[in-house]
């Protein structure tokens, strides 16, 4: 891989970013209003329960995880949709860019982008309604990197269904996280739920991460085990997010689908 | 050509910058190229001309790797580009009227952008020499899609040379120029050509630029290769009075051409 071709992935979303406020704003807006408002929410929970429980590590630590995850998917998906808004596939393709330092490219972009995001999240969360992190303790890293890998192989596999499907597709794609939280185990254990939808939380890495946190606020033993198993099941589904991705590449590229993606006709 | 007799040929003969043999595509019962074979040579210009839906664009984004042929070998400088698409296609480069540079970059972010995908070393030296040479250094920093047509293919030639392609495939490159700016952009390339050491294929509809670029022509139609030989001569050879008139022959009467393709 050249890193010069990755950097330049990079860079032209750096250069989007600059340009654009519109572009920038999302970065932090929307994941900054969630956190306003399940601040408020755990707050008021506080005060009408048991005076035991504290909601803001439970339930605004799982908005921030959860939001973190989103930016980090959605961080890959913008950054490849630039080049689909833009009917760029054909100057970006016809070089010799690998898909491996494309993908590369747009890894590395959604590291920055998500983590400007997050950043802010953890600024508000802990500043305006006390979220302590040291309550999750060391786990916050392994939490925060499963939900990264997820985030990563469901960005690239977003990617992959916009390539096949073409343009119109993308709004199949933002609404992925909210279709697959009831399954996750966000704000709920994976018990409450009924055994169909519990097998589909078991393949989701995040359902372990938020069971994990849940279990730490409330001072239970929590199995290192099952994060063990949340990071190898991130890691497999980035492989076969990657292998979809490079799988629907080479048929647009057999098919003539990436030409017409620029080109209004093959002549 | 023999298939094998004709890759030997392109690997023993260094002037050989692109290579194409048997290139066939075909989309379920529809054949856009069929058998098609030809040989772009260093300081050359090939003009690929045809009428529309011939198979220019086809083959072109054939030899670009975005489109996979359905049999057939495409070798850039000997580098076969099926087995090393990063290698062949490092030494290509192109200007097409239906790809222009996304609109929400500038001059500049678009040219250091293609320029760091094509690793060009030595990349802000390059990109001034460019910006110079298509007269775009009052527009280094304006957004390409404001700029008029005419100006937005000044970059994407800046872009089709930040590499100094051994192969520049250039797709109606002319299209949307007034005829002087058109004019000055042929005699730039007609310089590369000349000068430098890579050969271009260039499609265009205005015969009178093919006849004045091309150093030779090959009609396409129905993705074959109907006819081939130098633009200047070929209207006499076929008993017409201009390029144009014997593009119009060649389109309206293909059939009367067939026994002649390659």
């Amino acid at each position: 891989m050249n890193p010069r071709r990755i950097y330049a992935i990079f860079l032209r979303q750096f250069y989007l970013l600059r340009s654009s406020p519109t572009r920038v704003v999302p970065l932090f807006a929307w994941v900054a209003i969630d956190i306003v408002l399940w601040g408020f929410i755990a707050r008021y929970l506080n005060t009408v329960s048991s005076p035991s429980h504290d909601f803001v590590p439970s339930l605004l630590g799982a908005v921030l995880l959860w939001d973190f995850f989103t930016r980090v998917m959605q961080g890959v998906t913008i950054a490849f949709f630039e080049d689909v808004w833009s009917r760029n596939f054909l100057n970006v393709f016809a070089t010799p860019l690998s898909i491996s330092e494309y993908v590369t490219g747009l890894v590395l972009t959604s590291i920055v982008t998500s983590l400007i995001g997050l950043v802010v999240m953890l600024i508000l969360a802990t500043t305006v309604f006390g979220l302590s992190f040291f309550v999750y303790g060391v786990l916050l890293i392994p939490f925060v990197a499963v939900l990264f890998l997820f985030g990563i192989a469901l960005g690239i596999f977003a990617s992959a269904l916009v390539l096949r499907l073409g343009p119109a597709s993308e709004w199949l794609v933002w609404p992925i996280p909210a279709l697959l939280s009831p399954f996750a185990a966000v704000f709920y254990p994976l018990s409450v739920l009924p055994h169909w939808m519990q097998w589909i939380g078991y393949v989701l890495p995040p359902s372990y991460v938020f069971e994990g946190m849940r279990a730490v606020v409330a001072g239970q033993s929590f199995s290192s085990a099952s994060l063990l198993i949340a990071l190898a099941l991130a890691l497999i589904q980035i492989v076969l997010a990657y292998l979809c991705f490079s799988r629907v590449y080479r048929s647009a590229v057999r098919s003539g689908l990436l030409a017409r993606y620029s080109a209004e006709s093959v002549g | 050509m023999n298939v094998h007799v004709a890759k030997i040929n392109a690997m023993s003969d260094p002037d050989i910058i692109l290579s194409v043999r048997k290139l066939r595509k075909q989309y379920s019962a529809t054949v856009a190229v069929d058998s098609v074979s030809f040989d772009v040579r260093r300081n050359e210009i090939v003009g690929l001309l045809g009428p529309n839906g011939a198979g220019k664009t086809t083959t072109i984004n054939m030899i670009l790797g975005v489109l996979e042929p359905s049999a057939g070998e495409i070798e850039i400088e000997g580098i076969a580009l099926a087995k090393q698409r990063s290698r062949a296609l490092a030494r290509t480069n192109f200007a097409a009227v239906y790809a222009p540079l996304p609109g929400n970059m500038t001059v500049y972010q678009n040219l250091r952008f293609f320029g760091l995908v094509y690793d060009v070393a030595e990349l802000n030296t390059r990109i001034e020499t460019l910006l110079d040479q298509f007269e775009l250094r009052r527009f280094r920093d304006t957004k390409c899609g404001v700029l008029s047509s005419g100006e937005q293919t000044r970059v994407s030639l800046a872009k089709a040379l930040l590499n100094a392609p051994q192969l520049l495939l250039l797709d109606e490159p002319t299209a949307s120029l007034d005829p002087a700016t058109a004019q000055d952009i042929r005699r730039s390339i007609r310089d590369i050509a000349t000068h430098g050491s890579g050969g271009i294929l260039w499609t265009s509809h205005n015969m009178y630029e093919v006849q004045d670029v091309c150093d030779r022509v090959l009609f396409l139609s129905h993705g074959r290769i109907l006819l081939e030989g130098n633009p200047k001569t070929l209207p006499g050879e076929h008993g017409v009075a201009s390029l144009e008139e014997l593009f119009i022959s060649l389109a309206r009467e293909p059939l009367a051409y067939a026994e002649n393709g390659r």
